[in-house]
């Protein structure tokens, strides 16, 4: 078995440094990898390209880093929820390309699988298409998209073993086992981390492959953006 | 009367088809789903990952790891499936997911959609509708006739960044339900009480009126 455990989130960052691209899993702020975000939020690195769908709130997630302008640019699809952001975006400071979402997961999936560009119907005649290549398939038109890859890929799961395997709950699966196969050393943190063995290999998401470094995370907040319920009859 | 934003849902619910998966966009499309009617099963999928979402959930039931993609707590229900994002949009751009219903800032008479961006102001970006509009079959938009300053959002041509081409099949306003056909939109229904010049008034676009309008059914 390859071992993919490491002590903590501090090891987990060795290596992290100004100017890289680093890709954050979730969706809003579900299923975000809230410990690497704190720390990586602390340290003396900046210029980062961050690839997420969301941004996070102007107090956390991805937000931590907006704030204290560490990021220099953003690819994103939709970025709303986040005052700071989009006054950094209009006043020019943060640079932001904004994809579509199915475009952005299938771009992090491609580089995953080896897959250098793709072509799709998202996005044709619009602003997005601009500069990239055209092609009829079926009668219909399609862009050409490029694979996306990452310096680091930051992911979280519900559960994982020793051997970095990871189960995914909810729908705070979303991007993390596609940004999981993109990153170059993907960093895989967790509720629960359990010994190799443990887990049903059937029950498996993301196997460990796609995986370079896990840990036990801790102090999870799970933030819920709206919180909707019904009321008992 | 116009319609409130519950009875354009209601209206747009009338068009749901039995043994089928329909995406909910956020805003007035969300609510389609407290409208189903008597007879028809449906499958809502939400493309942050979800087949099979349910009501809200009770409270004190919230789960942050159970979201739809406006971000708000759901539930799933008997049969529900979770996936992650490439799987959710291959279900969208494979056309497995049949209906979509979202929201517009405008709509052209040619079926253009623009819901995702105003230069200079809002630039919130595309989320999942350009995937969604650039392939579903079937694409009905959700929205009142007109903006807060009283202008058509019912276009010849639109004004804003679009979000996709001759994709719109059929508009759901508060006054009017419109198809969009090769020559333009087509005076499907009133809103009951309003009359067909009061709709025309409202529209920038032509209308292509063919005998009497019936009322909406609501």
């Amino acid at each position: 078995m390859v071992k993919k455990i490491v002590e903590n989130v501090e090891h987990a960052l060795k290596g992290v440094e100004s100017n890289m691209t680093f890709m954050f899993g979730g969706f809003g702020l579900s299923g975000i990898p809230e410990n690497a975000i704190v720390s990586l939020s602390k340290k003396e690195i900046f210029g980062l390209t961050c690839i997420s769908n969301n941004a996070g709130v102007d107090d956390f997630g991805l937000g931590l880093l907006l704030k204290r302008k560490q990021v220099k640019k953003m690819i994103s699809s939709y970025v709303g929820e986040n005052a700071e952001f989009e006054r950094q975006m209009l006043s020019g400071e943060l640079e932001v390309d904004l994809i579509p979402q199915g475009s952005l997961a299938e771009r992090c999936r491609a580089a995953g699988a080896g897959i250098p560009a793709f072509f799709t119907p998202a996005g044709y005649g619009t602003e997005v298409a601009k500069g990239k290549e055209v092609r009829k398939y079926n009668g219909k038109p399609h862009i050409l998209e490029t694979a996306l890859t990452a310096d680091f890929a930051f992911v979280k799961a519900w559960k994982g073993d020793t051997a970095g395997n990871l189960i995914f709950k909810g729908t705070a699966r979303n991007f993390n086992p596609l940004m999981a196969m993109a990153g170059r050393i993907t960093v895989a943190e967790v509720e629960e981390l359990v010994p190799a063995g443990e887990l049903d290999p059937n029950q498996i998401h993301t196997p460990g492959i796609f995986v370079q470094r896990i840990f036990q995370g801790n102090k999870y907040e799970k933030r819920i953006e709206q919180r909707t319920v019904r009321t008992k009859k | 009367m116009a319609l409130d934003k519950n009875q354009i849902a209601q209206r747009i619910a009338q068009e749901l088809e039995h043994n089928t998966y329909v995406n909910l966009g956020i805003g007035i499309p969300t609510l389609v789903a407290n409208y189903i009617p008597k007879g028809i099963d449906i499958e809502f999928q939400s493309e942050n990952g979800v087949l099979g979402m349910g009501p809200f959930p009770f409270e004190g039931d919230e789960d942050p790891d159970l979201i739809n993609a406006g971000k708000q707590t759901i539930t799933t229900l008997d049969g529900a499936a979770l996936f992650d994002s490439a799987t959710s949009f291959a279900m969208i751009r494979g056309q497995h997911v049949q209906l979509t219903v979202l929201g517009a800032m405008e709509v052209s008479e040619n079926g253009d959609i623009a819901n995702w961006k105003i230069p200079g102001k809002m630039v919130k970006g595309m989320g999942g509708a350009m995937d969604l509009v650039a392939s579903a079959d079937n694409i009905i938009v959700a929205m009142m006739h007109t903006n807060r300053s009283g202008e058509s959002k019912i276009l010849k041509q639109c004004t804003l960044p679009i979000t996709g081409i001759n994709c719109v099949k059929k508009v759901v306003t508060n006054l009017a339900v419109l198809e969009v056909t090769e020559k333009g939109f087509k005076l499907l229904e009133r809103a009951p009480g309003v009359s067909v010049d009061k709709i025309k008034n409202a529209t920038e676009a032509k209308l292509i009126i063919e005998g009497e309008v019936p009322e909406m059914n609501i």
